[in-house]
């Protein structure tokens, strides 16, 4: 039986399990190909800068123009589009992660252009599978789900227990 | 191999005044590599909002699929960025020589003027001798 309770997409508040010493991982966001956010949860996020709405689409925005930049930039490739040409997901070369200094961002884009971005500590290594195992956990509790509708924010309480049990076991 | 494909210079403006291509497959025209240029500027100044934490100070690593961005911010918003095959080691020491050679041969030349494209040839000379330096040494290992 699953249960559906709500996750709304501003976010619910830490879990108070105490772990936060060990927790490497900020923030995550889910977007599907319209940029219609479908999850977004944080775990750690002292400072916000813009309210919610905006923090979203300037996400995406990044998202969409760094893939622009990745593949006009791939040194392997003879013939790339012109910058700002909307890529299908797999055309070209795309980027899988950037660090800074305070945070790194880990990129996945699954061929139905669906958009899986964790933010961690800029000290993590390549988490790739991880994002993968996310992934499965999406097609089994949510685009399996007969209930849910595509497009719309993700409200299944099943999904937000297994990523955050997920999430809390990436170690550094 | 590891190696450099290319390395660009944006001023704090966000305009190309270096671009220096070391073996990618296709060479970018003019047009391209200044987009590319103002491109990586926005979003290094864009990545800083997003930040969930204070201090932070733009992306420094890109890692795609087939190549890797190192970019160097100095404290007067010069940017020094470079691509480079997935896995190259020691870019960031690189980029700081880079930037000492800048400092050295551009900004002390008194007929360069600011935020200009760099025409300086001593600049250029030993450019390509720190590059063949650094892959000497990779290759040599």
């Amino acid at each position: 039986m699953q249960f559906f309770g709500g996750s709304e997409l501003s976010p619910s508040p830490p879990t108070p399990t105490g772990t936060g010493t060990e927790n490497n991982s900020h923030m995550i966001y889910i977007f599907n190909r319209n940029g219609v956010c479908l999850l977004y949860r944080e775990w750690i996020r002292p400072l916000h800068t813009l309210n919610f709405q905006q923090d979203h689409k300037l996400m995406f925005g990044l998202l969409f123009s760094l893939k622009s930049l990745a593949a006009k930039m791939d040194p392997t490739c003879a013939d790339k589009g012109n910058l700002g040409v909307p890529q299908l997901p797999g055309q070209g070369c795309s980027f899988h992660s950037f660090r800074t200094n305070t945070y790194k961002l880990n990129f996945m884009e699954t061929p139905s252009g669906i958009k899986f971005i964790l933010v961690t500590n800029p000290g993590t290594g390549d988490l790739r599978e991880t994002l993968k195992y996310i992934y499965n956990l999406y097609v089994e509790y949510v685009a399996n789900n007969p209930l849910y509708t595509p497009g719309t924010p993700i409200r299944c309480e099943l999904f937000n227990t297994a990523v955050n049990q997920h999430v809390k076991s990436i170690s550094s | 191999m590891a190696a450099i494909c290319s390395l660009y210079i944006i001023n704090k403006s966000g305009g190309l005044i270096f671009y220096k291509d070391y073996g990618s497959m296709v060479r970018m025209d003019t047009n391209d590599s200044l987009r590319v240029a103002s491109l990586w500027h926005s979003m290094h100044a864009i990545s800083q909002q997003l930040s969930p934490t204070t201090g932070c100070t733009g992306i420094e690593l890109l890692e795609a699929d087939t190549f890797d961005l190192h970019c160097f911010q100095s404290l007067t918003g010069t940017k020094f960025f470079v691509v480079c095959e997935p896995g190259t080691q020691n870019m960031e020491a690189l980029l700081k020589v880079v930037y000492e050679l800048y400092t050295d041969y551009v900004l002390k030349n008194p007929f360069y003027e600011m935020e200009m494209p760099i025409r300086c040839e001593l600049f250029d000379i030993n450019l390509t001798q720190a590059i063949q330096k650094d892959r000497v040494a990779l290759l040599g290992r």
